[in-house]
């Protein structure tokens, strides 16, 4: 029997196991709508606006080992999604968008909501294709999935024309895929593997420093086993939060340009650096000059061959999928006569660095401290919720004070830095884990950028908790200017904001004000008692409040500026 | 340093569009770029010139390793290796020129193609510093119009670049 394309579209996501497609229906995408509507398998969450789908689905494959996916119309509905595939791009999601296009004979003839999708998207794609014959479509959607989740995981966009989803042809979905330019390497040389062990065993001052991939590979119990096998500190990226348990003695918080003291001091002075699954950012290792000026062997595990020495030389590397890579390097350092010393003075060094207490603040009874309201919020939920977040000093602080220890806990964009992901990203996250506690933290600023979600939040019943820091300024610009641009505070002042319960009212929802710190546990309390309801907490913020530690731009990681230097 | 990099991708409508657009957005050179379809018909090869520090050249490598249509890439820099390019040269050929611009190609090995009463296109193969000479040992006031191809380049005996 033939099948049209948009039937072929449909049973292709039945057969790839998809739950949720986050969408929004226009011209070009209608015959695809029209199958959607005639099943029940892949349930569609109908979004307000096309970055939303792409966020939501985001949410969903980060908080899940699963592929998002999204589907959007041509024209307005692709550049929509464009920011939400630059941001999945940049964290290395796995997601398929579906873009409906102007009909094969219309394309090229600035037809009516035309654009170059696959053109357009080409930067921030893993892959992308265009479907020009009904016949191909569904050995390329097998491929897009395929490509998305396997090797260094990415976004890939597949562009449908209208004609192609009205088409019919005999529909067999391939069981195997086989794209004879890609063969992305899972299993490390043994050989380096070997090497990379004796080095962390003759290490005097070893340091562990896990990113993403680790999530993403879903290793964080080979890691936590690797760790205390060779007795290191263990930091993570902003990416990596919750690939090592935060409240284990041997993590040392987070490192970067807001990391703590003893994570970026031990970066610095380690005499072997075990890189996994990380990429050496501008965020994270500050200057690169500076980085490389104290001499240290790095061992850097990546399954993308283009991270490693990218920015940072490395001295053994392994490429690989970082569960696979670690698995073998445990099983090397166990089988090995020589056992790791104690580093003992080394785990001086380190308490003597905690002793800076890097992420103290002065707390308040007159007005609320952001970093208290995220303290309570992890007290409240035991450090068990999902959390998602917008972008800016929100962002940072949650990221400070909610310790988390479980992977895929905590879904921010950390690459793009978009604001606007966090309520979506909740959106998808919630659909995933439906019993699961799932908090947005957020700004004022931020959470107006994807705001008409709140619409969708109603329609699906996803009780997500907002924990606005409502400081009434863009803080994080606000702390640039304050530190670097002479207190000239352009265009960062939050003026004419909503009023953000009577808003969260309007669309359905329970709004909450909290403007005294002895109100914030209570305030919580009471949000998150409300299991089946969105609750928007509106917390008003010390406005003035900075992110430290700080290591500014273009400064080296122990060049850093803590919060009582000041 | 200067660089010739081979590579085989996959000869689908955008592949070109992937490798230059990954040159342009991290930022690295192109002297030159050339392509064109193999004997197998599904494979296009590409040869592109470019310059940078070894960190740079080994990134691209990777990147364009990186990208699902490239099959193969071979930096041809790293061995023996033929670089060729063809240049077509429109010259005044009048009076006395003419004489001296035919004993000119023939020097260089090239071939008139075309004649008019006023003209000569005069056909150049070589390595691209060769075409330059050629140039440069002319009249450049007789110089009508160039037209390079960019260079090509294959290993030496048995360095092949083939799936």
């Amino acid at each position: 029997m033939e099948l049209t394309g948009a039937e072929i579209t449909i049973r292709c996501l039945q057969e790839e196991g998809v739950e949720y497609v986050f969408g929004y229906p226009g011209g070009a995408v209608l015959f695809i709508y029209d199958e959607l509507f005639k099943q029940e398998t892949v349930k569609h969450v109908l979004v307000r606006h096309e970055q939303a789908a792409v966020h939501a689905a985001d949410g969903y494959a980060r908080s899940t080992e699963k592929v998002g996916v999204a589907l959007v119309t041509s024209g307005p509905g692709v550049t929509n999604a464009v920011t939400g595939i630059a941001t999945a791009y940049m964290d290395s999601i796995p997601m398929v968008v579906i873009s409906g296009q102007v009909p094969t004979s219309f394309i090229g003839e600035d037809a009516f909501q035309e654009v170059d999708a696959v053109g357009i998207t080409r930067p921030c794609v893993k892959h992308n294709f265009l479907v020009k014959d009904v016949k191909d479509l569904a050995a390329t959607l097998k491929k897009a999935f395929y490509l998305a989740k396997s090797g260094r995981p990415g976004p890939v966009l597949v562009d449908i024309p209208k004609d192609v989803s009205n088409h019919k042809t005999a529909f067999e979905y391939p069981s195997t895929v086989n794209i004879r330019s890609y063969h992305p390497q899972v299993t490390g040389d043994a050989n380096l593997i070997k090497q990379a062990a004796q080095m962390l065993l003759e290490a005097k001052r070893p340091m562990v420093y896990a990113g993403g991939g680790v999530i993403l590979s879903d290793a964080a119990k080979q890691l936590t086993e690797l760790v205390r096998l060779v007795d290191a500190p263990c930091t993570n990226t902003l990416m990596g939060l919750g690939g090592y348990p935060a409240s284990d003695k041997q993590f040392v918080g987070m490192l970067g340009m807001h990391g703590t003291y003893e994570a970026n001091m031990g970066m610095q002075n380690c005499d072997v650096l075990l890189a996994v699954g990380a990429r050496f950012d501008d965020r994270v290792i500050g200057n690169v000059a500076h980085f490389n000026s104290v001499p240290r062997r790095i061992i850097h595990i990546d399954i993308d061959p283009a991270s490693i020495s990218k920015r940072v030389k490395v001295d053994v590397p392994l490429v690989g999928d970082v569960g696979s890579v670690l698995t073998d390097l445990i099983k090397v350092l166990k089988s090995s006569k020589q056992k790791p010393d104690a580093h003992k003075d080394w785990w001086k060094q380190i308490d003597e660095w905690r002793g800076a207490n890097s992420l103290n603040y002065k707390n308040s009874s007159e007005i609320i401290k952001p970093q208290f309201v995220i303290e309570t919020l992890h007290k409240i939920t035991r450090g068990d919720a999902f959390i998602t977040s917008d972008v800016g000093q929100h962002q940072m602080w949650a990221a400070q004070y909610y310790k988390f220890d479980k992977p895929r806990r905590w879904i921010n964009s950390g690459g793009l830095g978009t604001m606007g992901f966090g309520l979506p990203a909740a959106m998808g996250v919630q659909l995933a884990h439906p019993g699961e506690t799932v908090a947005c933290v957020t700004g004022e600023g931020s959470i107006q950028m994807n705001i008409q979600e709140l619409s969708t939040c109603k329609q699906f019943n996803l009780p997500i908790k907002i924990i606005a820091l409502n400081n009434r300024y863009l803080g994080m610009v606000r702390q640039w200017q304050e530190f670097f641009h002479g207190n000239r505070y352009s265009q960062s002042y939050m003026d004419a904001l909503p009023d953000f319960v009577k808003l969260a009212e309007a669309y359905g929802h329970v709004g909450i004000l909290v403007e005294k710190p002895s109100d914030v546990e209570g305030a919580l309390q009471e949000a998150f008692a409300r299991k089946d309801e969105l609750v928007f907490l509106d917390f008003r913020t010390d406005s003035t409040e900075n992110v430290y530690p700080m290591v500014p731009g273009g400064k080296g990681l122990s060049e850093v500026i803590l919060a009582e230097d000041l | 340093m200067r660089h010739i990099i081979s590579l085989l991708m996959a000869n689908e409508a955008g592949a070109l569009s992937r490798v230059s657009g990954l040159f342009s957005a991290r930022g690295y050179n192109i002297e030159s770029l050339t392509v064109a379809p193999t004997e197998d018909e599904t494979l296009s090869r590409m040869t592109i010139v470019t310059s940078g520090s070894d960190e740079v050249i080994e990134q691209i490598n990777k990147q364009l390793n990186k990208l699902v249509d490239v099959v193969s890439v071979m930096d041809l820099s790293d061995g023996d290796h033929i670089e060729r390019e063809l240049m077509l040269v429109k010259v005044r050929a009048e009076g006395a020129d003419r004489e001296e611009l035919k004993r000119m190609s023939d020097i260089f090995r090239g071939n008139v193609i075309d004649v008019s009463d006023k003209t000569y296109t005069i056909e150049l193969t070589g390595a691209g510093s060769k075409l330059d000479s050629f140039l440069q040992a002319i009249d450049h006031k007789l110089i009508l119009e160039t037209v390079r191809t960019g260079a090509s380049g294959i290993g030496r005996g048995l360095r092949i670049l083939k799936i």
